[in-house]
């Protein structure tokens, strides 16, 4: 027996438009599909945590509960930017990890089909005569005439200055990024997109923020996933198959963004992520090289580049000969986004947290079909919220 | 010559229109925003600093896609300040690959944003192009 926690079960839904389906469908879709695939029931839990961010105040929790089973369990709704998922993950396991209860379950849910841009998407007229605001004492709306807030903007200039700072990238590059992403979701029934996309439709799409064009960047889209967590004690009680198929969490490790130059003017995504992978890989024992395969938060083409080196998968400034080497690709040395990623798959905000460790799991079980890395053993979740938080998961295959 | 107001506090006008930052007096980090305390050490005191008016361009994009009622494209960038990073436009340059490029050398500009009811000109700012022939010498 250990202090281990594990993932017992675990489910996503299909990622794409479901016009006929509401959030607590989606969210009752993904928690009863863990529960069976656990084996156990919503009378077994003894924690709810439920993530959703654009309807973040509306419950989502007790919601569900509403649907599937209103047993009296602490309920903590969670968001936390693009890292509600792994949140609400954590926020179960810490209760299961501080022994208030044996087992729970986390759910991350979104509707965001059509939602077209999310920040920026809505600048506010100039008023009738110039009166300063807010913490900038500005006098009409900044985006657009300071900059841009909109995340394909902001992201674009996150593998920017990547770029500046190593060289070696170019539109052309990402774009390839984007390539490698569509064509590993025509293998993935659940993705939103199951589309291969030429370079050259690629880079002849849409222009949203140069470098990202459309296809490049993440597809607004609905769905949920959702996953039990189990203490080790507990899982020593429950049958073979249930242990066989559990996925030790050998870390998960949640981080906000320490102050660095410039950070309030652009964020730093690359800090919080290296800090949340060092710790990941001292708390599982690991190191970057045992990763069999990695789901990363490639939510634009431009940041897949820099989480490469961010996660340690290269050397500090390799990420681009490391992307050029194959290795990325599903058949190369370090599988990244083989479930086609944020881009392709999809990026149902609050189950974006979850549905990277279904991935994972579903590797690690030899249950991926025809995408299924062979061998798999081991694999890395990560998640980034602008705000900023990082969550970094590393799950292993159990030894039963 | 019309009232005129910066866009954001941190723009000062006059005959050489630059931009401040509050510099925490303990550990030296500089914020645009007004603050409650320092993000970097907790320190509560700060000065006002000038930042330089000329800088590179350390990272950008050229949005094409944005909020109804923002002109595209635009060029959006960060620009290094002297080892201060600024968050700005790039002005009187073509919002394309060929001519905007990462370490071009760039100077702070400013420009009439547009007039109210009572007649007062909101001004903006933006970096530009350091022509080559007014460019530190190589």
């Amino acid at each position: 027996m250990s202090d281990d926690v594990w993932i017992l079960g675990i489910h996503m839904t299909n990622f794409g438009k479901h016009a006929d389906k509401d959030l607590v469908d989606l969210a009752s879709e993904a928690a009863l599909g863990a529960l069976a695939d656990g084996g156990v029931t919503i009378q077994d839990m003894g924690v709810l945590a439920a993530g959703n961010l654009m309807q973040a105040s509306s419950g989502v929790g007790q919601q569900l509960q509403k649907q599937i089973g209103q047993t009296g369990i602490p309920v903590y709704n969670v968001a936390n930017a693009c890292a509600t998922g792994a949140t609400a993950l954590r926020t179960a396991m810490m209760a299961v990890k501080a022994g208030e209860c044996d087992m729970g379950l986390a759910v991350g849910v979104e509707k965001l089909s059509g939602a077209g841009l999310l920040t920026g998407g809505n600048r506010r007229p100039d008023s009738p005569t110039w009166e300063p605001h807010g913490r900038y004492g500005a006098v009409a709306a900044l985006d657009g005439r300071v900059g841009t807030e909109i995340m394909p903007g902001v992201f674009a200039q996150v593998g920017m200055e990547y770029g500046h700072r190593y060289g070696g990238t170019s539109f052309e590059l990402f774009a390839r990024i984007s390539e490698k992403n569509h064509a590993h979701s025509t293998l993935n029934p659940k993705a939103a997109y199951q589309k291969r996309f030429t370079l050259e439709e690629i880079m002849g799409d849409i222009m949203i923020a140069y470098p990202n064009t459309r296809p490049m960047c993440s597809a607004n889209c609905d769905g949920a996933a959702a996953a039990v967590v189990v203490s080790d004690a507990a899982l020593q009680k429950l049958s073979l198959e249930q242990r066989r198929r559990a996925l030790k969490v050998s870390a998960s490790v949640l981080t906000s963004d320490p102050y660095t130059e410039g950070c309030q003017v652009l964020p730093d995504v690359n800090t919080l992520t290296r800090n949340a992978a060092t710790t990941a890989y001292e708390q599982a024992g690991v190191g970057p090289e045992d990763l069999d395969l990695v789901e990363l938060h490639d939510c634009f083409a431009t940041a897949e580049l820099v989480h490469y080196d961010n996660l340690g998968l290269c050397e500090p400034g390799g990420a681009v000969d490391l992307f050029e080497s194959g290795a990325t690709w599903r058949d190369g040395a370090r599988p990244v986004n083989v479930s086609g990623g944020l881009q392709s798959k999809g990026h149902p905000i609050a189950a974006t947290g979850i549905a990277n460790i279904w991935e994972v799991a579903t590797h690690l079980r030899d249950e991926a079909g025809e995408r299924q890395i062979e061998g798999a053993k081991v694999g890395l979740a990560h998640v980034i919220g602008l705000g900023s938080a990082c969550g970094v998961h590393i799950l292993e295959k159990a030894a039963v | 010559m019309p009232d005129q107001i910066p866009l954001v506090d941190y723009l000062v006008l006059g005959d050489d229109p630059h931009l401040v930052a509050n510099e925490c007096t303990a550990c030296g980090a500089r914020f645009f925003d007004r603050r409650n305390a320092c993000a970097s050490c907790g320190g509560a005191d700060f000065a006002k600093v000038d930042i330089d008016t000329t800088g590179e361009v350390r990272a950008f994009t050229i949005v094409s896609f944005a909020a109804p009622g923002v002109p595209v494209p635009f060029v959006a960038a960060l620009v290094d300040c002297g080892g201060t990073s600024v968050r700005a436009n790039l002005v009187n340059v073509e919002p394309d690959d060929a001519h905007v490029t990462l370490g071009m050398p760039v100077r702070l500009t400013t420009s009439v944003m547009g007039t109210d009811e009572a007649g007062t000109e909101a001004v903006t700012f933006g970096f530009e192009p350091v022509p080559v022939s007014a460019g530190a010498p190589a």
